[in-house]
């Protein structure tokens, strides 16, 4: 029996969250006492997986899979998991993985938690940690049957290097048919996105109006950080609504979250609570945001913010 | 064409969050249920294909008999018939096999589910449906239109959007920007009487064993007080951040 972790790729080139899963696929094959398997797609570097504990890397080569779908992402996964005899899947908590995670259970039977924060408290019977009621709260969760697949909150676990000497084995897959394709991609370039960022700089409706927010932009830029906003602000069409969080918008689990001119509503508050650091900025020292923060500064964003810029950037 | 919402009947995003029965069942008590309101962008979608594509829209959740209330409100929103499937929501996988096993009877072209609800947050539910019966999937799905059995449809993915096609049947997750918050249907006078007259079904449930069952809740840690930096001491949060929470 093993343990099998999805490592995430893009452009051929492993993403962070694939060393994160790593690391736990690791911890959690040492509790079952089982080996670590590590499976990518057509990827260049996956024996950097090593580094995190790997007891084998099987990289999948396949034309079928050059663009990510559920279903023939789901359909490769599956055949690795038949051929390596695994108990457990370990996925991020990546939109794609989360995609991907409940349909390739669906086809495999099996059973699927997702934000899941902790290494399980017990194997048997299995229980994991989550998150739920939008990070209002956890249960400690049993889970049944023969294959489990688990993904991990981001940055819940974090890196845990750990030395391995996995062999890169190829695999070649059966190809499935699909009427589903991905006909185009519209991306921006060059921007660090909520999911993927380490930091998050967000802001409110305290802000007044779509046109101070190059402040915004520019502080995210000292600190490599993604843009966010509340609701309204989306709303509203000052900012696009990919960057809405909350309850009913994206979530966030970043290592530092800084929200300036944001009041601090229950429902913005249940999306962002499980970024580790909160750093409130804000004119009204009774704003609800102040009871759930970590750091905070009382006092106007407009010559707050340009003068932590100009600090940060005297810094480097 | 048929379309099946499933929706879900979730706590007010303004309901404190309690447990009972030594903090192993959330404690209902005083809590406003309303319609997830990722399902209720999905619904409105449906509402709208009524027209457009000469569609039926059944709405279907399995519960008990609280969640009917939802029901109503989804048919005086403008879906056609309800469906509620009588047993206790346990896990995923088992509302999730309730649901197909109704889909085997009744044939859906088009499945609408939320992206994921927000008391659980599992996102599961759309999935396991599209992998239990072999549909098409879709989910974080912004934006889709149907023609002659096929499917335009695009996902937000990570720092944009993604447009695909594909046949139908076609199971949905639904989310924000499917439609928009102001499209969102509120019911008015005549909705909600004709929805007095529309058809809501009671179907026994298969009585599925859950896989996932909560042991026991908590709740977050309660926060320390709030370090408080003085407006002209900006040194001093990053000093804070860099060397004492160690995040820049
Ligand atoms: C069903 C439902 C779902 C919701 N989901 C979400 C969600 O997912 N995400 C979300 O964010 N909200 C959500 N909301 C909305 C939420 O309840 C709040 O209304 C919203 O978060 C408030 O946004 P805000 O903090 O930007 O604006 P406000 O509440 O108006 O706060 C603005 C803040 O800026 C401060 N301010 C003003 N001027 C300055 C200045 N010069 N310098 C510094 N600070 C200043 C003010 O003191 C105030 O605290 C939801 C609401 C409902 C009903
Ligand atoms: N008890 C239920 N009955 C019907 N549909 C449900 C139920 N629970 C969840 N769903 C649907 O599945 C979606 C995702 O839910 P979840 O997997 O719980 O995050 C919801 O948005 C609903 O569309």
């Amino acid at each position: 029996m093993s343990v099998l972790v999805y490592s995430e790729s893009e452009n051929g080139k492993l993403k962070k969250s694939s060393f994160e899963t790593a690391s736990y696929g690791k911890a959690l094959s040492e509790k079952l006492e089982s080996k670590l398997i590590c499976t990518s797609f057509n990827c260049s570097d996956s024996e950097l997986l090593n580094k995190y504990g790997a007891d084998k890397i099987v990289n999948v080569e396949s034309s079928n899979l050059k663009e990510f779908t559920a279903k023939t992402y789901s359909h490769a996964l599956s055949q690795v998991i038949e051929k390596e005899d695994v108990s457990v899947v370990i996925l991020s908590s990546s939109a794609d993985a989360k995609y991907l995670g409940a349909y390739l259970a669906g086809i495999t039977d099996s059973t699927y938690i997702s934000n899941v924060v902790e290494l399980p408290e017990s194997i048997n019977p299995f229980i994991v940690r989550r998150s739920c009621f939008t990070n209002k709260a956890f249960s400690s969760t049993e889970i049944g049957g023969d294959l489990k697949i688990i993904s991990i909150s981001s940055n819940s676990f974090g890196l845990k290097e750990n030395s391995g000497d996995g062999i890169l084995e190829t695999l070649n897959i059966k190809e499935i048919n699909t009427t589903f394709k991905v006909s185009n991609v519209e991306k921006q370039s060059g921007k660090v996105t909520i999911a993927d960022a380490d930091i998050v700089v967000s802001a409110g409706r305290g802000l007044k109006g779509p046109e101070n927010w190059n402040m915004i932009e520019d502080l995210a830029d000292v600190l490599g950080a993604a843009t966010a906003c509340s609701k309204p602000v989306s709303d509203m069409g000052w900012r696009p609504h990919s960057e809405h969080v909350g309850q009913t918008g994206k979530p966030v689990s970043s290592n530092l979250y800084i929200a300036i001119g944001i009041s601090g509503a229950i429902q913005h508050l249940a999306g962002i609570n499980s970024s580790k650091i909160k750093v409130v900025i804000n004119n009204d020292p009774e704003a609800p945001f102040f009871k759930a923060a970590d750091y905070g500064i009382v006092g106007d964003a407009f010559e707050i913010v340009p003068e932590l810029i100009s600090k940060l950037k005297s810094r480097q | 064409m048929n379309i099946l919402v499933c929706i879900s009947n979730v706590p007010d995003t303004t309901s404190k969050i309690n447990f009972t029965d030594g903090d192993s069942k959330f404690d209902k008590n005083g809590v406003q249920f309303i319609i997830n309101p990722n399902d209720e962008f999905g619904l409105t979608k449906a509402v709208w294909m009524k027209e457009s594509n000469n569609a039926s829209v059944t709405v279907l959740t399995v519960g008990d008999s609280s969640a009917e209330a939802i029901l109503r409100k989804c048919l005086a929103i403008g879906a056609d018939k309800a469906i509620r499937i009588d047993c206790k929501a346990e896990d995923a996988y088992s509302v999730a096999k309730e649901i197909v096993s109704h889909c085997e009877t009744v044939k859906y072209d088009l499945i609408i589910c939320g992206r994921e609800s927000i008391d659980y947050n599992g996102g599961l539910i759309p999935g396991l449906l599209a992998g239990y019966l072999n549909y098409n999937f879709i989910t974080n799905c912004v934006s889709l239109e149907i023609e002659s059995g096929k499917a335009k449809c695009a996902r937000e993915i990570s720092g944009g959007t993604e447009f695909s096609e594909c046949d139908l049947p076609l199971v949905v997750g639904a989310q924000k920007g499917l439609v928009e918050e102001s499209d969102l249907i509120i019911p008015n006078m005549r909705g909600i009487m004709m929805a007095r007259q529309k058809q809501l079904d009671v179907y026994k449930a298969q009585n599925i064993n859950s896989r996932a069952v909560d042991k026991r809740f908590f709740k977050p840690e309660e926060k320390g007080e709030v370090k408080l930096v003085s407006s002209d001491e900006l040194d001093k949060l990053i000093d804070l951040l860099e060397n004492e929470a160690k995040v820049i």
